[in-house]
């Protein structure tokens, strides 16, 4: 009788808790998010990329990377091109920063060059696929500012339904609607809004997997592009942690003879 | 000096065989040889729509050139070997048949260093209408005057990486002469060099040991290059012996070469600037490249990127500079039309402030499948002075159709 009384009481006031309890705003969320992510340190991954046009015809390409955590500001990141053959070589270095540009290299194989790039290019497309710059770089949280919707149902999984808007002048998006399971703060789900507020692209993310037991890793993603109804889906395969990356390994040098 | 060159030795075999202690495993992982072997064939078809100046010249011209590369890496990819081969047959032009290695040199990754032995190439610089910097490799005129286009380097190229920039040396020997086309080519001026009366200044001619060091870092949006060069200079002087038939042959002095490259990354924005102060018993230099880039990104979000490119050039050699960048203005344009093709265009044209001449070139290139490239070039002239290197070869604009297979 006494358990079911404090049963009961418990009940009622967590119930109560919840109800008083003020809405986690957008912002709490991310950062929880991130904060959740943390401590990852450094990892590498071999990715494939298909691109399907509205002619339902496919163009594969190839490339692998590796990615070091960077306490305090933005990942570094290295990206070898391995197909097609003529880009073969072909490598881009990133650092990118919680705020303002990131910075970025290109590396010319045919004529041994380390260039640097203007990284205000945020918009544009990456390697002809659907994907712009702006998708594909590291996902800080002050690079946008977040309202939170509502809690919803998606893939069957409990998420929070999060607007965030570009920071940045010169990203493509008016906003992004972002839903974050609410289990382990994976991200299940992107819209894009274009400058004038229609709906761009969406970008699904599958096959999750969960690396150092702790890290939540989408080895899927499959972003549609609903003005000019092509696809571009991109399987993240042998992702390996723990690589023991150091800044050398993001150093000019480096670049030249990433392989 | 015995002993320092027993020392030197033993360091050597130490770096090649950079392994201290280790385990059996790790023994077996440092064996395992990783390798690549890739390449491209690519063929050519030129056409020079105006008639040859000199006798022995062709209006068309088909010829090939084979690319092939191989690259080995071991002991988890602290050591490598990488070899760069190249050869051009032309249809015409002896001598514009051609092969050289571009490439083939060991190095090796320590943890704040790298070694590389070998033939080499190497890039300096940051502007794109002129590369004043960039003096390792000689230029394969016989290719272009494209950057790309560059002989292989014998050399020692040691390169240390520290929180305030890199440091570079190189130690070169085995000059590489400039080679120029034959009777039957386009493209060279009147007389045919004689490369067996080739002079030097230094005694040692093409053994001479060239030096060069650079410093090079990045700073928030700067990315800066010091450099200084002491050896045989690149650029050959002209040499002519009267006789009863005049003979050329190319003299090349010893200079000291200074130089800053400078490139600024500001949002679309990037400015650049390359200066160079060149000193030889004859003659002190001073040239220099300023501009920048501007790139409209995602041009009315049709995912095509516009970047449009601007550089003056200054050279006090005035005329007697083979390139004739000594006055002159360049305004360029890129065109990356970022599609599943990667087509790409790029177009400029150079003109000297003094003498109006007018130099233009057009380049645009697109994937077919998966491993082969089409390309379409054009290069030509207009109202060229006189005085200018280019006049012996006013008659030489052309239309090139290229098809190029990647392996």
């Amino acid at each position: 009788m006494k358990t079911i009384v404090i049963f009961t009481i418990t009940i009622v006031i967590a119930l109560i808790g919840t109800a008083f309890m003020p809405l986690k705003t957008g912002l709490e969320i991310v950062q929880e998010a991130e904060k959740a992510d943390n401590g990852w340190a450094s990892s590498s991954n071999t990715l494939t990329m298909t691109l399907t046009n509205r002619n339902g015809q496919k163009t594969t390409r190839k490339m692998h990377g590796y990615t070091m955590e960077v306490e305090g500001d933005g990942d570094m990141s290295m990206t070898i091109f391995d197909t097609p053959k003529d880009v073969k070589g072909t490598a881009s270095m990133i650092y990118t920063h919680k705020i303002g540009d990131d910075d970025q290299w290109l590396y010319l194989p045919a004529i041994k060059r380390v260039k640097r790039i203007s990284s205000s290019n945020k918009s544009g497309p990456f390697m002809g696929s659907e994907f712009a710059y702006e998708d594909l770089s590291s996902q800080e949280v002050e690079k946008y500012t977040y309202k939170f919707i509502l809690e919803e149902k998606i893939n069957g999984q409990d998420s929070y339904k999060i607007e965030r808007y570009p920071v940045s002048k010169s990203s493509g998006y008016k906003r992004n609607i972002v839903w974050l399971n609410k289990a382990n703060y994976r991200v299940e789900k992107i819209e894009y809004y274009d400058r004038k507020d229609a709906l761009l692209k969406t970008l699904s993310f599958s096959n999750y997997k969960q690396y150092l037991s702790k890290y939540w890793r989408a080895n899927t993603l499959k972003m549609v592009n609903h003005q000019n109804v092509k696809e571009t889906l991109l399987v993240f395969s042998d992702r390996a942690f723990g690589v023991n990356l150091t800044k050398a390994n993001f150093s000019q040098n480096a670049l030249k003879r990433a392989r | 000096m015995g002993k320092s060159r027993f020392i030197f030795g033993l360091g050597l075999i130490f770096l090649f065989f950079n392994m201290g202690t280790t385990s059996a495993q790790d023994s077996i992982e440092k064996s395992k040889i990783y390798s690549e072997v890739s390449g491209n064939i690519k063929v050519d078809y030129r056409y020079f729509p105006d008639d040859a100046l000199y006798p022995g010249q062709h209006q068309e011209y088909f010829s090939m050139r084979f690319q092939p590369e191989i690259y080995l890496e071991w002991n988890k990819g602290k050591q490598l070997l990488q070899f760069t081969g190249f050869a051009r047959i032309d249809q015409h032009d002896r001598k514009r048949s051609h092969a050289d290695i571009r490439e083939l040199y060991w190095q090796g990754i320590f943890k704040n260093w790298e070694l590389s032995i070998g033939i080499k190439k190497i890039f300096w610089g940051v502007t794109e209408s002129n590369n004043l910097v960039n003096i390792i490799n000689q230029a394969d005129v016989l290719e272009g005057s494209d950057v790309e286009h560059k002989l292989g380097q014998p050399m020692i190229h040691a390169s240390f990486n520290q929180n305030w920039g890199t440091i570079d040396l190189y130690a070169m020997t085995y000059f590489r002469e400039m080679k120029f086309p034959g009777q039957q080519g386009r493209l060279r001026p009147p007389f045919e060099l004689d490369t067996s009366n080739t002079t030097y200044e230094s005694n040692s001619e093409k053994y001479n040991l060239d030096l060069a060091i650079r410093w090079s870092h990045s700073i928030g949006v700067f990315d800066l290059g010091i450099s200084h060069f002491y050896g045989t200079s690149r650029l050959p002087l002209f040499k002519i012996r009267p006789g009863r038939t005049m003979t050329f042959s190319s003299h090349y002095e010893l200079i000291n070469q200074t130089g800053i490259d400078i490139q600024a990354s500001t949002g679309s924005m990037l400015w650049k600037a390359e200066l160079i102060y060149r000193k030889s018993k004859r003659k002190t230099i001073t040239a220099f490249t300023l501009g920048g880039e501007y790139t409209f990104s995602n041009l009315f979000s049709s995912g095509i990127d516009l970047g449009m490119l601007a550089e003056y050039n200054f050279d006090d050699r005035g005329s007697e500079s083979i390139n004739g960048l000594n006055d002159d203005l360049f305004f360029g344009s890129r065109i990356a039309f970022n599609d599943p093709q990667s087509t790409d265009f790029l177009g400029g044209i150079v003109i000297d402030r003094n003498s109006k001449t007018l130099r233009y070139f057009v380049e645009a290139n697109r994937r077919l499948g998966d491993s082969w490239k089409i390309s379409i070039e054009a290069s030509g002239f207009n109202n060229i002075d006189p005085a200018e290197f280019l006049y012996l070869i006013r008659n030489d604009s052309y239309l090139q159709f290229s098809l190029t297979k990647y392996f």
